[in-house]
């Protein structure tokens, strides 16, 4: 663990990590209130497997041609997929919404073939998607990190636009509707949020992972506070916590440090539960 | 609407002579659900009439239209035939004028907002852009909760509190709103006999300043405490209070139905079953 300190001035990608660990917390620990208060942890995920399909794609289209489309980066190809997603989620929902459940596996599946095959047919050998994948926060590029500051920037500034129509909706969608508020708009804004977000948490723990760090530190927050303001601000401590730390401490030992995230998230989220029943026992 | 039979139908005639303006005017609506649409209309030429000073009960088997009836008059739907008036307007741009209070168990523990927050989602329409609401939107909620007697409330969070309290706060929230009529679905569903006393009270009250429309498949609530009283089992019937009696249920169930008067008066936990009848539309 000491070690990790001492490395620092020789690695700079040490540092980057961080900095990218703490820019994912500000997005998830904003926007996994909503997830958990709407329910919709599970379309999260869907958007997050289109995002793969717009990885692979993206990967593709630049190799293929790399002279016109070149400038493509694999990130560009997710933002675009997983905002796709979003819209497709939103205006299904508004048509049929009692077929919601079959189009999220549809998406969670079909997004990853897609990626999975487009980077099979990419010439070329490439290793990339794997860190898509699970993530890679020993090695992320000053690029990644003014990517994720923008990502940040917009996600922060919409939510100060929205707020008081994304919570109607979480709260109550008819009664919002009643108010003049566009549900599907307002749903347009809070999906394309998630799929902000689930970028933006992409190079912590990889995509598979990341329905952990979304939903575990807010769900956490929500045992301890009761409005969502509140919840926000414990679950961006949380999150700096819980990317921070455990990395930290798995620093030299064989350990992937995405997935010591993971599990010291679930371990929070577990031990609060424990701490809730023992309240509530006491009672 | 020169024509004699709509002028003298109980639904539209209210027995009291009044020039004034009808808050809710429902004439002649025809509606259907796709895909049979008017073949197998939910509501068939249903005409009702609510008067400035109007306590009205709505009652039906389930399936008979209450809710479709209430989602028109909400401006939720567009009949087919007819038309519905609100307030002189059409009843798709008068939504915010009346105050809607759903039921209350749509509301579930891990709700994370506090009492306010959710009657301020009841100035939503009227608030800006933002996340928070201004200080004088927050003085119309308070005052909201203190006309349902719940402003000690306030600062709990909505998921702690019990099936008669939350009634009273989606009154709350419906009174912030600038609301000129309340329309209550189902008000005593999961609120037991001493609270439901104190609801009614509350009601009773609240009619003194504002006309009240409800909705209930408890008959013995709405034959105890309402003006009037219409029937709905695909078309509208009218009564005044009172004249509710074992017929006119059977009438409209098509059924053998038995009335059991159950209240807080009752000394009796159940009562004894009637022979061969298997519904009891009261309890």
């Amino acid at each position: 663990m000491i070690q990790f300190f001492h490395d620092i001035p020789d690695n700079p990608f040490l540092l980057t990590g961080l900095l990218a660990g703490v820019l994912a917390s500000l997005a998830c620990g904003v926007i996994g209130p909503y997830v958990i208060a709407r329910r919709i942890v599970f379309l999260s995920g869907a958007i997050a497997h289109m995002a793969v399909g717009g990885l692979g794609a993206a990967i593709f289209i630049a190799t293929v041609s790399p002279v016109a489309l070149g400038w493509v980066k694999p990130m560009h190809g997710a933002i675009a997929a997983a905002l796709l997603g979003a819209i497709i989620i939103a205006f299904v929902y508004e048509r049929a919404a009692e077929r919601m459940d079959t189009l999220i596996g549809a998406m969670w599946a079909v997004g990853m073939s897609l990626g999975i095959l487009l980077i099979k047919f990419t010439p070329g050998y490439h290793t990339e998607l794997m860190s898509y994948l699970f993530g890679n926060i020993v090695y992320v590029p000053w690029g990644q990190v003014y990517l994720m500051l923008t990502l940040d920037a917009g996600i922060i500034l919409i939510v100060l636009v929205f707020h008081k129509r994304i919570l109607a909706i979480c709260l109550d969608e008819e009664q919002a509707r009643l108010q003049g508020v566009n549900v599907t708009a307002t749903n347009i804004v809070l999906l394309s949020l998630v799929a902000l977000t689930v970028i933006c948490l992409i190079q912590v723990v990889g995509l598979i992972l990341v329905l952990a760090l979304l939903t575990l530190p807010a769900a956490t927050a929500g045992h301890h506070v009761r409005r969502i303001g509140p919840m926000q601000w414990v679950s961006v401590g949380l999150c700096i916590a819980l990317t921070t730390l455990p990395r930290i401490a798995v620093y030299g030992t064989r350990i992937s440090p995405e997935s010591a995230i993971v599990l010291a998230a679930a371990g929070v989220y577990l031990l609060s539960v424990a701490m809730m029943r023992l309240r509530s026992g006491r009672r | 609407m020169g024509n004699d039979a709509y002028a003298t139908h109980p639904c539209t005639h209210t027995g009291v002579m009044n020039n004034d303006q009808p808050v809710i005017e429902i004439d002649r609506v025809t509606f259907g659900y796709p895909p049979h649409l008017l073949a197998e209309p939910v509501l068939e030429n249903v005409s009702l009439r609510v008067e400035q000073d109007d306590f009205l009960g709505i009652i039906g088997p389930n399936g008979g239209g209450k809710t479709t009836l209430l989602r028109l008059m909400l401006g939720l739907l567009k009949p087919q035939q007819g038309s519905v008036t609100v307030l002189g307007q059409p009843a798709t741009r008068t939504r915010s004028r009346i105050g809607y209070v759903p039921q209350h168990a749509r509301i579930d523990a891990s709700t994370p907002a506090s009492v306010l927050d959710v009657v301020l989602m009841g100035r939503l329409g009227a608030s800006s852009w933002g996340c928070r609401f201004s200080r004088s939107h927050c003085d119309i909620a308070l005052e909201a909760l203190g006309r349902t007697e719940t402003a000690d409330l306030a600062t709990r969070a909505i998921g702690t509190l019990s099936g008669g309290q939350r009634q009273r706060i989606l009154i709350a929230r419906a009174l912030a709103s600038d609301a000129r009529i309340l329309l209550l679905d189902e008000p005593t569903a999961g609120v037991d006999a001493h609270m439901e006393r104190g609801l009614t009270d509350l009601l009773h009250q609240l009619n003194e300043q504002l006309p009240i429309v409800l909705v209930s498949h408890d008959i013995s609530f709405v034959s105890r405490h309402l003006k009037r009283v219409a029937c709905l089992n695909r078309t509208l019937t009218c009564h005044g209070a009172g004249e509710i009696t074992q017929e006119v249920i059977a009438d409209m169930y098509h059924d053998h139905m038995v009335v059991v008067h159950h209240d807080e008066s009752c000394p009796l936990t159940e009562h004894p079953s009637p022979d061969d009848r298997d519904a009891e539309p009261a309890g």
